[in-house]
């Protein structure tokens, strides 16, 4: 399992009320169902994927975040994660919006555009960059709102978004991924 | 062996109250059981079925001596494993294949009820099914799955009987028949009707069968199961045995032929009153109006693990119809998963060869059953 996941994973409270939004085939699912919480579910857009956390014994919705978050009511689960797709979706203000309304905590991922590696590829190249964690070309890339670390973290502070972020100077150059507790 | 003794019947003692008022009692429920139940008794699944089903799901059909309807889903080592789990499937009531229905003998009059057999509504007939739990004495099923109109009855039993399954899968169907579902049963019904030998629903004392009428039905609903594309691929344009156009009115095209074997076929094993009676039922179905309109509150009280399935070219009970139960389910936080299934065979696909969807349902049914046992 990704690095990444364990540490989602350690912010979670033992046997609370999950909601995995974008929950691909369900590893970071099945890991929580056996070692943290039983009570948890996803949302995937992708029918492949469905099938495979289906196998894995696994409750999926098949469906989108960007239109399908609405139907749970406020405040329904204790934690949503959302990891990694923040950046790929068409409004990812309302999905935060969203995250925020139906868990008491978001636990959200972001690929830091600021780290050292993507900022030397742009100065020094002067391509957009393509690294281990964002390995598409412009042409091709999913991710339709780059940002950084420190970027996230202005944006919650606009927003009265309470945001657990110790080091954001260190972290904002030598992070290449974000995992953030958010709470309203 | 006459044909009457192929059905397993249970008589029904206890009176019914069905929606429309009547009490019912003394009424045959017929059934058949397909694997064994096991000590604990956690093992049983209830098998809805569809319009024009009845309760042989699986291996031959001893009356039609065609196969199960459910064959390629039902069966040892199949998605609803009979080696695993002891299933129980029902002729609902109104229908054809033993339970009490529109052809039995009013005792009153010593002549076939006709339609003067009270109107039943899918309510009714989940009532009347409940009975096999008492009489197998299963204080809770595993599961309760069915598609289309079995569907609407899955969702009807948990409502009814909210602990009294652990899983449902209501599968390509509807908690609320729209007015196009309504519509397209009401031109069935009305061409049965409009053969002469319908006689007002009493047809069977005077030897007759509105044959006709209920084969033109059958043809129209025939197309409403299929989707466009898969019609067009086994189809197209192509000519029934001969090799130019006739000019004239009979089967030119294969769809033409096609449908009027499925009108012809249906005939030999269907009631026409059965089908006015099932079909007025599925277009009284609302599960939302006892609840103010509010579907969530038909399942407030349940405690049932629900997995949804609709299929991509289903546009009888399209998708959109199906994620409906989803939202209401979560809603009010219950455990559902929903699956949309790829398949261009319309309606029809729960019943057919789609290994997503088979696959789907066994990997469903293993998981939760290693849960609870």
């Amino acid at each position: 399992m990704k690095k990444e996941f364990y540490n989602i994973a350690k912010l979670i409270t033992k046997n609370s009320k999950i909601l995995d939004v974008g929950c691909g085939n369900g590893e970071l699912m099945k890991y929580i169902t056996e070692n943290i919480s039983k009570d948890i579910r996803g949302i995937e857009l992708s029918k492949t994927n469905v099938q495979k956390c289906v196998e894995k014994g696994l409750t999926v919705i098949e469906g989108d975040a960007e239109k399908d978050l609405k139907q749970f009511p406020d405040s329904s689960f204790d934690f949503v994660i959302l990891s990694q797709t923040l950046q790929a979706f068409l409004d990812p203000e309302n999905v935060l919006n969203e995250l925020l309304r139906i868990g008491k905590k978001a636990i959200v991922s972001i690929p830091n555009f600021g780290h050292w590696k993507v900022r030397l590829h742009l100065l020094l190249k002067g391509t957009m960059p393509v690294t281990e964690n964002l390995p598409n070309e412009w042409y091709n890339t999913p991710n339709l709102h780059m940002c950084t670390i420190k970027d996230f973290e202005n944006y919650c502070k606009q927003r009265n978004i309470k945001i657990n972020l110790k080091n954001l100077k260190f972290q904002n150059l030598f992070s290449e991924l974000g995992i953030f507790i958010l709470e309203k | 062996m006459s044909e009457k003794d192929k059905i397993k019947t249970l008589l029904v003692k206890k009176p019914l109250k069905l929606d429309c008022g009547q009490t019912i009692s003394d009424f045959p429920l017929a059934y058949e059981t397909y694997g064994k139940l096991n000590d604990k008794k956690d093992n049983g699944i209830l098998v809805f079925h569809a319009l024009t089903g009845d309760q042989f799901a699986s291996g031959t059909n001893p009356i039609t001596k065609k196969d199960g309807w459910w064959n390629y889903a039902l069966g040892p080592g199949k998605a609803i494993d009979t080696d695993k789990y002891f299933v129980i499937a029902a002729n609902v009531i109104g229908g054809c294949m033993g339970s009490f229905g529109p052809s039995d003998i009013n005792p009153k009059t010593k002549k076939p009820y006709g339609t003067n057999f009270p109107v039943i509504t899918i309510n009714d007939m989940v009532n009347a099914q409940y009975n096999l739990l008492e009489y197998f004495k299963i204080e809770k099923l595993f599961c309760v799955v069915g598609g289309s109109m079995g569907g609407m009855q899955v969702l009807q039993f948990v409502s009814n009987f909210p602990n009294k399954a652990h899983t449902a899968i209501p599968i390509a169907c509807t908690a609320s028949h729209s007015a196009q579902n309504i519509a397209l049963n009401e031109l069935g019904r009305q061409s049965i009707m409009a053969d002469r030998n319908w006689q007002d629903g009493f047809y069977e004392e005077q030897n007759k069968q509105p044959d006709k009428g209920l084969a033109v039905a059958r043809m129209a609903a025939h197309i409403t199961y299929l989707s466009k594309a898969g019609l067009q691929e086994k189809f197209g344009r192509k000519l029934q045995e001969r090799d130019d156009l006739k000019f004239s009115f009979d089967a030119d095209f294969q769809i033409e032929s096609y449908l009027r074997y499925q009108g012809s076929v249906f005939v030999d094993r269907f009631d026409a009153n059965s089908y006015l009676y099932i079909t007025r039922a599925m277009d009284y179905f609302d599960l939302t109006k006892k609840f103010g309109g509010n579907l969530s509150k038909a399942f407030e009280k349940s405690n049932t693990k629900f997995f949804i399935i609709s299929f991509t070219s289903d546009w009888l009970y399209p998708t959109s119809e199906n994620r409906e139960i989803v939202i209401a389910l979560n809603a009010i936080g219950k455990n559902v998963g929903f699956v949309e299934i790829t398949s261009d065979k319309g309606h029809d696909s729960f019943l057919l060869n789609v290994p997503d969807f088979l696959n789907t349902v066994k990997n469903f049914l293993n998981k939760s059953y290693e849960k609870i046992s």
